[in-house]
């Protein structure tokens, strides 16, 4: 890397003479090594899947979520350090309970969004600390319906029809675009998350994952709860068989 | 020792003034910076906006409780829409006398708890015994700040096939039984509940005990004067958490014509 070795890489508070901070560069690096996540906005809700990887055997299965609450209506799936998600999650929540003490309300996603959008940016600016090594899928289901947001190390944060973050973000991105979101239900959108997961998970180079999912909208009642586990069931089964047709 | 001659106040002899410090706008000010007397701190000392009896009895597959739809204003009857029983979780309710901007208050605290545990996702939830105690706890602390929340409160709830029903007030006292009553339904409406409910509560059906409420509900209409013909039953079982609309029940009045010797009588 070209960065290695010109001092410039040294701190967030320095810019490289090209105008780049490559501390924020790296942090998106952390981001490439993690297992994918995706989010899936649709008709009538919001789908969070996450490809986890897991690095040990002797690990309890379900430990470890990438996939945390944040309120009654609001999810969140990280790619990257796994503590740095925990804790972005944690300031949602204290984010989120404010908003609910101001204004006796439910804090709307693009709130929540904005907010951890200027904290992950504020990372970015003194040499006493590190950017934030993740990108974060956050999705919820507010009073203009269902939104989704992807927040990366820098602070910047979009507003996504379909959002991929992660190892095979490329793929991924691929195949939601052949998908008419708008469309899907929720239901629908469960399966072609956990097919999208199965597709771009690369087991010649990682051994085992954990498929974790997630899902807010009608058939929640608005809240951001797992997908129950015989549906989950049914998704991994169908996008292993069409995993086979595919090969 | 206050070092500045500045605070030492007027000199002794006005015609001379030893250290030219009097009269001096600004001066360096060694005591406390705010006066923590000066305006004091206002505590409740009664409630405002009042709410009155709320009842509550165990049956066969739960808990029943009921309170109207009044909130006081003294004794005015300033709003009639109020909803006193209120859903926390899926498995507890509780009824709330006294007054209503604490009992919102303590909604918004409960709210806030619940999301708190929703966010853990570890599959487990606060039943109505955790919520009671929370609430004792909190009530408690307020009693022993000299700043009480102002309210009779009524815990009910069903959470793996038992039942619970438990009280709790300003002061953080506690107690459970098999029937509760707060404020005016507590001399009137408790007898009667007893009478009904005590040594049955595994045989009273949902709809005897829709009657009992109903029938005291009656009386302490009656008998408050801080009562409303309008009031709701809750109902929560292995099924979880309902509350009724509001409905009323049936008066008669005619023995009013026979009182003598109150309001515009000539004779």
């Amino acid at each position: 890397m070209t960065s290695i070795g010109t001092g410039y890489d040294l701190s967030a508070s320095t810019y490289s003479p090209d105008g780049r901070i490559f501390q924020v560069e790296y942090a998106n690096k952390a981001v490439e090594n993690s297992g994918t996540a995706i989010g899936l906005r649709v008709k009538d809700g919001i789908v969070l899947a996450v490809e986890k990887l897991v690095h040990s055997k002797l690990l309890i299965p379900d430990a470890n979520r990438r996939i945390q609450t944040l309120d009654r209506h609001l999810g969140l799936a990280t790619a990257g350090l796994l503590a740095d998600g925990r804790q972005l999650a944690n300031r949602a929540r204290d984010e989120s309970a404010n908003f609910r003490d101001s204004f006796r309300s439910p804090a709307p996603v693009k709130y929540i969004a904005d907010r951890l959008g200027s904290y992950v940016q504020v990372y970015t600016l003194y040499s006493s600390v590190r950017p934030f090594g993740i990108s974060t899928i956050i999705g919820g289901v507010d009073q203009d319906g269902p939104s989704l947001f992807v927040i990366e190390p820098s602070g910047v944060f979009f507003g996504y029809h379909g959002a991929a973050v992660g190892k095979g973000r490329q793929l991924a991105k691929t195949e939601l675009e052949k998908l008419k979101l708008s469309e899907l239900t929720m239901r629908q959108a469960v399966l072609e998350a956990a097919r999208i997961i199965y597709l771009v998970h690369d087991d010649s180079k990682e051994k085992t994952f954990e498929l974790e999912m997630s899902w807010i909208g009608d058939e929640t009642n608005g809240l951001h709860v797992p997908v129950p586990k015989d549906l989950l069931a049914e998704a991994e089964q169908k996008a292993k068989a069409a995993l086979e047709d595919f090969e | 020792m206050d070092h500045f001659p500045t605070n030492w106040g007027r000199p002794r002899n006005d015609a001379f003034d030893a250290y030219g410090t009097y009269p001096i706008a600004q001066r360096p000010y060694n005591g406390p910076t705010t006066d923590a007397f000066s305006e004091g701190i206002q505590h409740t000392q009664q409630p405002i906006v009042t709410g009155t009896s709320v009842l509550a009895i165990k049956y066969k597959d739960g808990i029943m409780m009921s309170a109207d739809n009044l909130a006081s204003y003294g004794s005015l009857a300033r709003f009639k829409d109020i909803q006193r029983l209120h859903p926390v979780g899926t498995n507890t309710v509780i009824g709330a006398g006294g007054d209503m901007s604490d009992f919102q208050y303590i909604q918004g605290l409960l709210d806030e708890l619940m999301v708190e545990e929703f966010t853990q996702q570890d599959g487990h939830s606060l039943g109505p015994s955790e919520i009671h105690e929370y609430l004792s706890h909190v009530m408690y602390s307020r009693r022993s700040k000299m700043n009480p929340l102002w309210n009779s409160l009524i815990v009910g709830g069903f959470k793996d096939g038992k039942r619970f029903l438990s009280y709790v007030d300003l002061l953080g006292t506690t107690y459970s039984a098999s029937t509760l009553a707060t404020g005016y339904g507590s001399y009137i409406a408790q007898p009667l509940l007893r009478k009904a409910v005590e040594g049955n509560e595994d045989v009273i059906t949902e709809d005897e005990a829709v009657r009992i409420l109903e029938q005291s509900m009656k009386v302490l209409f009656y008998r408050d004067a801080r009562s409303l013909n309008k009031y709701q039953i809750a109902k929560i079982t292995a099924d979880g958490v309902s509350v009724s609309e509001s409905r009323s029940a049936d008066t008669h009045w005619s023995f009013a014509e026979g009182i003598r010797g109150y309001g515009a009588q000539t004779q």
